[in-house]
């Protein structure tokens, strides 16, 4: 069985897969927007490489964390807008 | 915020193949070394997530090479400024590094280009290699539709790796002509390893329709993508999907080396037989200096490792290689050029800057970059232009050539002075800051 780690998403606690992305696990959970652009679409992740800032979430309590560049740790708390 | 000084004879920036390729070879002859990479893991992007379990025998190769040799690299810092010569501000989790050398080696790889198109921002419309990235990095894929498209060569790759992870691709939309094609391939013949390993895509993309002369027109769906409208030739037709994959081939990541300022050429860093840049002592290797793939990115690193090392005898051994590359390059290039019915993609409406939400219509009217940001606040968001900057250059031909410090968003507190120091150059930096980035 793979290591596992467990993260708060939006006030939620599940369990992913260690090792895969804040990006990777949001989408694991069924989330598709993860924020909403300045005339409030909804936006997604566009790059996955660090780029294009798409992706920015709240990852404990750090605003704009782009989810592709973070890895999923025991206790993370992470907030989509 | 912690603050933490580093100190190393040869500073790596990028640790894709061509930094990991630099750091070993200036390891090699005797340098202290340092590769520092934003990214959670060494391997850049062709290598992404495949520091702990490689999937080719070349990653291997390269990862056991910094391994074995005990080279430090520092992952998940991007550098923001210069504050003084010799020195680069780099931004960590929750650490604030100093890095202090005598020689800078910048390997900062590669972005893909995006082209809009109506209901390109929809979530599920993603990068080629974008979509590949993730799926590296745990996103499911097992069972999802997938239409890839744009054009380079990274489509087959892409369309191979995330058929072999389950995902279901519907087709391979190509915007180059056959005729081009059939051009890049005679002239593979002279690249073996090239030839075998199209005829391996292939293979493992049976079954897939691969269209040339292909592109998306548009994507559509309710709150997120649901179909791509596609056109070839006269004929348009709608596929669903889960995922749009689409990229337009390569454009290089310069903006560290236009803040250093290094002299570029037609978009890309110049540099001599010794990868050395027009500023002395600054070295840059791979897809910077032109866009080549792995080989010629491990080649240019590697000479760029000796020549900033001293060791000339060794950078010039591999001199015949890497030109050799080169003209690979160059064939590649005139492969993939954007035809310019895709300059037509976008409507009145459809979002050029995704950042600011900045549409074709309010941009349409400037006749430069410069003023087109300052009335509009195009590519002055988080992204800093850079996925827009690509766009505007092929569809108004405008020049995109500013870079500020900080050159990626920065916390504030990366930016304020230290107690007790001198720092003028932050000062600096918060001043302009406060007018031109977002707050972070």
């Amino acid at each position: 069985m793979a290591e596992r780690v467990t993260v708060t998403i939006n006030g939620v606690r599940v369990e992913v897969p260690a090792h895969v992305t804040v990006l990777a696990a949001l989408i694991m959970h069924g989330i598709v927007t993860f924020r909403k652009s300045v005339r409030g679409e909804m936006r997604g992740p566009l790059c996955g490489i660090g780029v294009c800032f798409e992706c920015r979430v709240t990852i404990n309590g750090q605003h704009h964390s782009r989810s592709c560049q973070v890895l999923c740790q025991e206790g993370m708390d992470v907030r989509t807008e | 915020m912690r603050k933490e000084v580093l100190t190393s004879d040869i500073l790596v920036i990028g640790a894709g193949p061509a930094g990991l390729a630099a750091g070993y070879s200036a390891a090699r002859s005797g340098r202290s070394v340092l590769l520092v990479d934003e990214n959670p893991t060494p391997g850049g992007q062709i290598w992404r997530g495949e520091w702990r379990h490689p999937r080719s025998r070349r990653a291997a190769f390269w990862f056991k090479k910094i391994y074995e040799g005990r080279i430090p690299v520092l992952n998940g810092v991007r550098i923001i400024a210069e504050p003084e010569e010799g020195v680069l501000l780099g931004e960590g989790v929750d650490t604030l590094y100093e890095l202090r050398f005598d020689k800078l080696i910048l390997a900062t790889g590669a972005r893909e280009r995006f082209l809009p198109f109506p209901g390109w921002t929809l979530p599920n419309v993603v990068g080629a290699g974008g979509l590949q990235a993730m799926v590296k990095m745990g996103l499911p894929i097992r069972g999802k539709r997938v239409v890839v498209a744009g054009t380079g060569p990274l489509l087959l790759a892409v369309a191979a790796y995330l058929r072999a992870q389950g995902a279901c691709v519907l087709l391979v939309a190509e915007q180059t002509p056959l005729s081009r094609l059939l051009w890049l391939g005679w002239g593979l013949w002279r690249y073996p390893s090239k030839s075998v390993q199209a005829l391996l895509l292939r293979g493992q993309l049976l079954g897939v329709p691969y269209r040339t002369n292909c592109w998306p027109i548009a994507a559509e769906g309710e709150g997120k993508l649901e179909r791509v409208t596609l056109r070839c030739g006269s004929r348009t037709w709608v596929v669903r999907c889960d995922y749009l994959a689409c990229g337009f081939h390569l454009v290089p990541n310069v903006e560290l080396a236009r803040l250093l300022g290094c002299e570029l050429l037609h978009g890309f860093v110049r540099v001599n037989a010794l990868q050395e840049t027009s500023r002395p002592n600054v070295f840059c290797a791979g897809e910077p200096t032109g866009i080549g793939g792995v080989e010629l990115a491990l080649l240019e690193g590697q000479i760029a490792g000796y020549a900033a090392a001293g060791d000339l005898k060794r950078a010039r051994s591999l001199f015949a290689a890497r030109n050799r590359w080169r003209l690979f390059a160059e064939r590649l290039h005139r492969a993939f050029t954007l035809r310019p019915e895709l300059k037509d993609l976008p409507d009145a409406q459809t979002i050029i800057c995704r950042c600011e939400d900045i549409t074709l219509e309010r941009l349409e009217r400037f006749c430069s970059w410069r003023e087109a940001k300052l009335q509009t606040r195009c590519g002055m968001g988080p992204c800093q232009g850079r996925i827009c900057g690509p766009i505007v250059e092929f569809l108004f031909g405008w020049h995109v050539d500013s870079v500020r410090p900080p050159i990626f968003p920065a916390r504030v507190v990366s930016l304020i002075p230290m107690e007790g120091e001198d720092s003028t150059y932050v000062h600096e930096l918060g001043r302009r800051y406060a007018g031109d980035h977002h707050e972070f």
